[in-house]
């Protein structure tokens, strides 16, 4: 017995001792989302896909620098921006100098503010926010920040994409258009107006409906709206339950036509359209698993895939955020330069595992890639979601999207060491 | 004209899922006086419990086997939870069904995750029966009018009709009486506990598939069931399918409309200000009837409370 408890004890000394070992020569990412909570799931999956692109893309290569592998360090926001900040400044005050953020803009308006401030006055101690997935067009126009790179696509970008495949299709002429009632459905309603009016004035926006946020309990009427309408193509930035609700009641009142959405994959949607939803959902977003755009792609999805079976790689961008950081810190010599390290993602292009290539502006820190308008389906597909057999596949690929996007961002920046 | 007989099913869909809910949330409190917090998360574990039973048996076993798992269970926790409370006072039972409600949701998402489950529609079901129009009413929406139909005759059957019925209701008003002509007033408690309980599980069942099964179901229509027997009158079988109807009719009808508030304001001999930013009505300027839909069984609540207190159908001393 006692020589039981004196090897675990021998054992804790050991393993304690060998991570702050291993501490020493690690590159820490601060992981910043809610961890508990009703939106805990969004957040796991997304530090599994952090972990996973650290592992795989970074460490298993030897690192950076000579061997400094990268480490995803998780904290709990709860999703609530004091929660938020407390953890930014734990994280600062670690030495950390990056963290990751992306559920909800609102939360990454209080963390951009706080960094620059941060930066600003603790010269000693900067830290970068990699932005991948917080969507809120102002994070790159008027609330911009030298410290801020977005990897995700923004409305703005999304629905110039959305516009586009329509505008392609001479053959529509009705656009219904159905979101949550709060900032970012109007930003989508906002996007979408101004796209078609510009691309194909000849289409007539047939309905806009705005409704409270998790409040419908029964869409049925709104799909009845829709079908009424005569509407050939709807619009929906709708999530969670709001979208499976918009999806299905278009779809049971009798709506044929496709629905452009941008997040209606995974996190038990995908699963719940089935076979109902087959080429009349569209997902619009950066990187796609279908079909896989190189091998190195498909080994990358089939190692997340047999790694994490509950989870699938549902923001393909945080691949490119990491090796874009790993790039960059090795150019520079150093990860403790954060200046240097965010001159050098300025303008950096990169070819990405998803095939095309991801560029930063440098004017306002937005990361400009392929948009891909993809389809529901069980056709082709290589990699399915929610373990189904159904998966999003790539119908239409727009290069480069909204590159020459004009921007309000005037940012501060720092002297060019 | 077909706008309005389609919103009129629609209506009655949703109207009827509400009575379910509703009906035996009503009774539970007429007997126990108790407002059962947790009514909602009956209907929630329903919804999970039929879908996991439909992975292996199919659906209609989940409607056959899962709504009375769902009332042993609510006549469990009256049995060993709520009766033991019971003796220290009203409050403490509120506090307890408040606690159950969030430990169901915990439970759940323990269990099944914070995912959509992809509980379905059976798939004979699962095809237009008939269009309006160019509307399309789903086959499973028809079964499920019929079906929450068929519960409400045979309920009021049982109560009004038969022997068990009678002691229920006597129950209800006298109950110290009742127990001294010898009949076992806790077990008919109890038995009514799981009963309504059930029938919340039977609306789970049958709304899954169509609302979708998610932690969230019994947090979204919680309050509105509560809404539904204060608007019937607190006790009237009657009063919450007509309670029910009504919201089910008002919601629809306002979710379908596209009226304006604009037009409203126009029709006072008001013009739109030049600047919306700048004008004090700019809200109602911008609003739509679907925008606040959710809100009116609020509203109407509300106005009954003020001018009919006691419920369309409730007793005046209740």
């Amino acid at each position: 017995m006692r020589n039981t408890i004196g090897l675990a004890v021998s054992a804790v000394l050991a393993l304690s001792l060998g991570t702050t070992a291993a501490f020493a020569e690690t590159i820490k990412i601060a992981y910043i989302e809610p961890l508990s909570g009703p939106f805990a799931t969004n957040g796991n999956t997304g530090l599994a896909e952090w972990q996973y692109a650290a592992e795989r893309l970074v460490n298993e290569k030897g690192g950076v620098l000579d061997g400094m592998k990268f480490e995803i360090v998780p904290f709990d926001n709860k999703l609530d921006s004091k929660e938020a900040l407390i953890a930014l400044q734990v994280a600062i005050d670690q030495g950390i100098h990056y963290f990751a953020h992306g559920l909800s803009s609102g939360i990454g308006h209080a963390l951009t503010a706080a960094v620059t401030k941060n930066n600003a006055r603790n010269p000693e101690n900067r830290i970068l926010y990699l932005n991948y997935s917080a969507e809120d067009p102002a994070l790159v126009n008027d609330a911009c920040s030298f410290w801020h790179f977005r990897w995700d696509a923004d409305v703005d970008i999304r629905l110039d994409a959305i516009t586009d495949a329509i505008a392609q299709q001479q053959d529509i002429k009705k656009v219904f258009l159905i979101n949550q009632d709060y900032s970012f459905g109007k930003a989508i309603v906002a996007a979408a107006e101004r796209g078609l009016a510009a691309k194909r004035p000849d289409i007539e926006i047939v309905g806009n409906e705005l409704h409270p946020i998790g409040k419908v309990k029964d869409f049925t009427p709104y799909g009845r709206k829709i079908v009424a309408s005569g509407a050939q193509a709807v619009i929906t930035g709708n999530w969670g339950p709001d979208m499976i609700g918009v999806g299905k009641s278009a779809i049971d009142a009798g709506y044929d036509g496709p629905i452009y959405t941008i997040s209606a994959a995974s996190l038990g949607i995908t699963r719940t359209f089935g076979a109902a939803g087959k080429d009349k959902i569209h997902v619009v977003s950066e990187g796609h698993l279908n079909p896989p755009a190189s091998e190195r792609a498909k080994e990358y999805t089939a190692g997340f895939e047999a790694k994490y079976p509950d989870y699938d790689i549902i923001q393909p961008r945080i691949a490119n955020a990491v090796e874009m950081l790993a790039r960059a810190i090795e150019e520079v010599g150093s990860a403790e330069d954060v200046v240097s390290v965010a001159y050098k993602l300025e303008g950096m292009e990169h070819d990405s595992i998803w095939g095309g290539k991801v560029y930063i502006r440098p004017d306002n820190h937005q990361a400009i890639q392929d948009i891909h308008d993809q389809v529901h389906t069980d056709e082709g597909i290589t990699f399915p979601l929610d373990n189904s057999e159904y998966g999003t596949i790539s119908r239409n690929v727009i290069k480069m999207a909204s590159m020459d996007a004009p921007t309000t961002c005037k940012m501060e920046r720092p002297e060019r060491p | 004209m077909d706008l309005v007989a389609i919103n009129l099913i629609d209506g009655l869909f949703y109207g009827l899922l509400l009575f379910m809910l509703s009906a035996g949330l009503t009774l539970i409190f007429s007997m126990m006086g108790i407002l059962n917090f947790a009514h909602a998360s009956f209907y929630m574990l329903g919804a999970y419990f039929a879908y996991q039973i439909s992975l292996y048996l199919g659906f209609w076993a989940g409607l056959l086997i899962a709504p009375p798992l769902v009332g042993v269970l609510g006549a469990l926790i009256e049995r060993y939870g709520l009766r033991r409370v019971h003796q220290f006072g009203h409050v403490p039972e509120l506090v307890f069904t408040f606690g159950l409600a969030w430990l169901i949701e915990e439970v759940v998402k323990f269990i099944w995750g914070n995912n959509m489950m992809a509980y379905q529609e059976p798939e004979i079901l699962k095809f237009a029966l008939f269009h309006i129009g160019s509307n399309s009413i789903q086959a499973y929406k028809v079964f499920m009018i019929f079906t929450s139909m068929a519960i409400f005759i045979g309920l009021l059957f049982i109560l009004t009709r038969t022997r068990i019925g009678l002691i229920i209701q006597a129950a209800l008003s006298y109950p110290k009486t009742v127990e001294a002509l010898g009949h076992n007033v806790p077990l008919i408690f109890m038995g009514v506990f799981g009963v309504g309980t059930a029938l919340a599980g039977v609306a789970g069942v049958l709304a899954g598939p169509s609302l979708g099964t998610f932690p969230g179901m019994a947090v979204v229509l919680g309050s509105i069931v509560f809404v539904t027997i204060v608007i019937g009158g607190l006790g009237s079988l009657w009063g919450a399918l007509i309670a029910s109807l009504l919201i089910g009719w008002m919601t629809t009808a306002a979710a379908s409309s596209s009226f304006q508030f604009a037009t409203l304001l126009e029709f006072f001999g008001m013009t739109p200000p030049a600047d919306l930013d700048e004008s004090y009505l700019r809200d109602l300027w911008t609003l739509s009837l679907p925008q606040i839909g959710p809100i009116l069984p609020y509203i109407f609540m509300i106005l009954i409370l003020v001018l009919r207190p006691y419920g369309l159908f409730g007793k005046r001393d209740a």
